[in-house]
């Protein structure tokens, strides 16, 4: 997989403290490997949001508060939103577990208080990912998303933890077979 | 410039002399923990998209089958099956089958697992449990995980620490769990997003090791990257007898630094609830008592250890459960099970009325055995409260110790326990 240069989409605006479980309810943990039915649920928990992943199109962007993502330690969160068609999220903050998952997955998320704050639902926004730069259309206006400390970049770049550890591993192999 | 608990566990498993706050380590991991929902996709990531064939090092490996284990249905009959093999394969010495561990939190202090130290990672995100054992313990994904069972290592940015000082001693009546929710309802459910908080002072020297661990095991629902405490001979006692590896304490530095101190007189605290719909709407029991509830339950990693089961046995003893409401009683383990048969708690909360089941994570995740219908009204002992946790969107679930759970499940309202229970028996409180 390679990571995108610049997204183009249509936000869809949540607000603070989003917890796990209103991003994909515990029940439908039982589809953990598989990407597409979780999808279909997410962001169902969201009081007002039932059935809220039918009127995703492929590409639109999730806008979210302050702590995205909080509560429990479940990957299929940011899978879910993946799982839904969401190309990108972008949040005032993350809660530390959903920041890990989606930066371990290759998913690219960003932090953009000012973005989080201006954006409203149905804005067309076009992301410049190298850049760092949120442009909104409908309001002409653009935001600075804040910077990844270095090794995360590599790691967003790079496709997430597997191609990291793959890496590893073979570099072990290679040492363990030179003795 | 010295360095804070954290800091130090971090800096030793990242082979360095020290590390600050900000830092980006590659860290060695003593031990790690998944269970049904989180070894499957673990296992899946591991084998066939990292290519790794065995994990570093099984006997440092924990799995339990506590979420939707026994089976709820069949989807989750087919992660326990994933997860059973995965454990079997892969040679996994502390593989916990249903009927003989519980819910992990639990199961690993209790099988001294999880030692002062150590750093402990878990695919869950109440794995700042065992932080109360004086260790650095964080919850984690399934890739990170993935990462843990491939490498023995895994990324860390080393936490800036709030440090927590409660003075004085808890009021009677007041437990561990009011703190800890009192705290939080001060800082917020985003207070210390990604930072260390170390617990200290007093008031923490005169209470248990499970009543310690009550209080770690809510360090998530502030945003904390983990709980840690100091070691000490509460946590020694604790050990003996049980620790399955030596270990070194550790203590912070008396110049180590940190971000912030927050001071409370633990004297002041008072019995309290934390609201719906979220683990920071902490209220003093006064402001909501009379709610009229719908279901009780005592249950989670939270508050359902032997003690927890004590007070609450304590209190419904000789008292039936309300009409209208049901209680459930979920052991956070088999051998918490076995010990409150041992003391003849099980026939007391059977003769209240009670609905007791075995050790299972169960309710409090809207898992099984007590999901709440829509506008249904819950107290519960567990951790989180946000729209939808324990079921509907539209339940509401408050948050308080067990000696309030029970004493509310007997009113049918939230009640403050001495309107059932005259005191407290010594030793129990």
């Amino acid at each position: 997989m390679t990571y995108p240069t610049v997204i183009r989409g249509r936000a869809w605006k949540f607000g603070a403290n989003i917890d796990t479980d209103q991003i994909i309810p515990a029940k439908y943990a039982i589809y953990s490997l598989d990407e597409k039915e979780l999808g279909k649920h997410a962001m169902e928990g969201v009081p007002g949001r039932e059935g809220w992943s039918a009127g995703v199109t492929p590409g639109d962007i999730l806008i979210g508060g302050s702590n995205f993502g909080c509560g429990s330690s479940r990957e299929i969160a940011p899978v879910a939103i993946r799982g839904a068609g969401i190309s990108l999220v972008i949040a005032d903050s993350y809660a530390r577990i959903f920041f890990r998952n989606a930066i371990n997955m290759g998913y690219p998320i960003l932090q953009s208080p000012q973005a989080a704050e201006a954006v409203e639902e149905g804005d067309e926004l076009e992301v410049d990912l190298e850049a760092g730069i949120v442009r909104n259309f409908t309001k002409g206006d653009e935001y600075r998303s804040e910077a990844f400390p270095t090794f995360m970049n590599e790691l967003l770049h790079m496709g997430g933890l597997v191609p990291w550890v793959r890496k590893r591993l073979e570099e072990r192999r290679l040492a363990t077979a030179r003795g | 410039m010295g360095m804070t608990m954290t800091e130090k566990i971090l800096a030793r498993g990242a082979r360095r002399e020290s590390v600050r706050p900000g830092d980006l380590v590659l860290a060695k991991v003593d031990f790690a923990m998944g269970h049904d929902l989180t070894i499957p996709p673990a296992g899946k990531i591991m084998r066939e998209q990292m290519g790794a064939e065995k994990i570093w090092d099984p006997e440092r490996v924990a799995v339990t089958q506590d979420h939707f284990q026994p089976a709820k249905d069949a989807a989750s009959a087919t992660l326990g099956r994933l997860t059973r093999e995965f454990s079997r394969d892969m040679g996994i010495k502390w593989y916990f089958e249903v009927g003989q561990g519980g819910i992990c939190h639990t199961v690993l202090p209790e099988n001294g697992l999880v030692l002062p130290g150590e750093l402990v990672v878990g695919a869950d995100s109440h794995s700042c449990t065992y932080g109360a054992l004086n260790n650095f313990a964080t919850g984690i994904g399934s890739t990170d995980l993935a990462c843990v069972f491939a490498l023995g290592e895994l990324w860390f940015r080393v936490p800036e620490t709030l440090k927590f000082v409660y003075h004085n001693r808890l009021k009677e009546w007041v437990e561990a769990k009011d703190l800890i929710l009192y705290v939080i309802g001060q800082i917020g459910v985003d207070g210390a997003r990604s930072k260390a908080m170390e617990h200290t002072g007093e008031a923490l020297r005169h209470i248990d090791m499970e009543a310690r661990l009550t209080m770690t095991n809510m360090a998530i629902e502030a945003g904390a990257k983990n709980g840690i405490m100091e070691f000490d001979e509460v946590t020694r006692g604790y050990l003996d007898g049980r620790a399955k590896r030596t270990y070194t304490p550790v203590t912070s530095d008396p110049d180590a630094e940190y971000e912030k101190v927050f001071e409370f007189d633990a004297e002041k605290v008072e019995l309290g609830v934390a609201r719906p719909m979220s683990p920071d709407n902490y209220s003093p029991l006064s402001e909501v008592a009379g709610t009229r509830l719908d279901q009780v339950f005592i249950g989670s990693c939270t508050n359902s250890r032997i003690t927890d089961l004590r007070r609450a046995a304590a209190v419904l003893d000789g008292h039936k459960v309300a009409p209208g409401v049901r209680l459930i009683i979920t052991p956070s383990s088999h051998q918490v099970a076995i010990q409150a048969e041992k003391e003849g708690l099980i026939g007391i909360f059977l003769a209240s009325g009670a609905a007791w089941t075995t050790a299972t994570c169960g309710a409090c995740l809207g898992g099984h055995m007590g999901v709440l219908g829509e506008g249904e009204v819950c107290l519960s002992t567990t951790n989180r409260n946000f729209p939808g946790r324990m079921g509907h969107p539209k339940a509401l679930v408050y948050l308080s110790n067990p000696a309030v759970a029970a004493a509310s499940a007997v009113t049918g309202v939230i009640t403050h326990p001495r309107e059932v229970l005259k005191k407290m028996p010594a030793g129990i409180a």
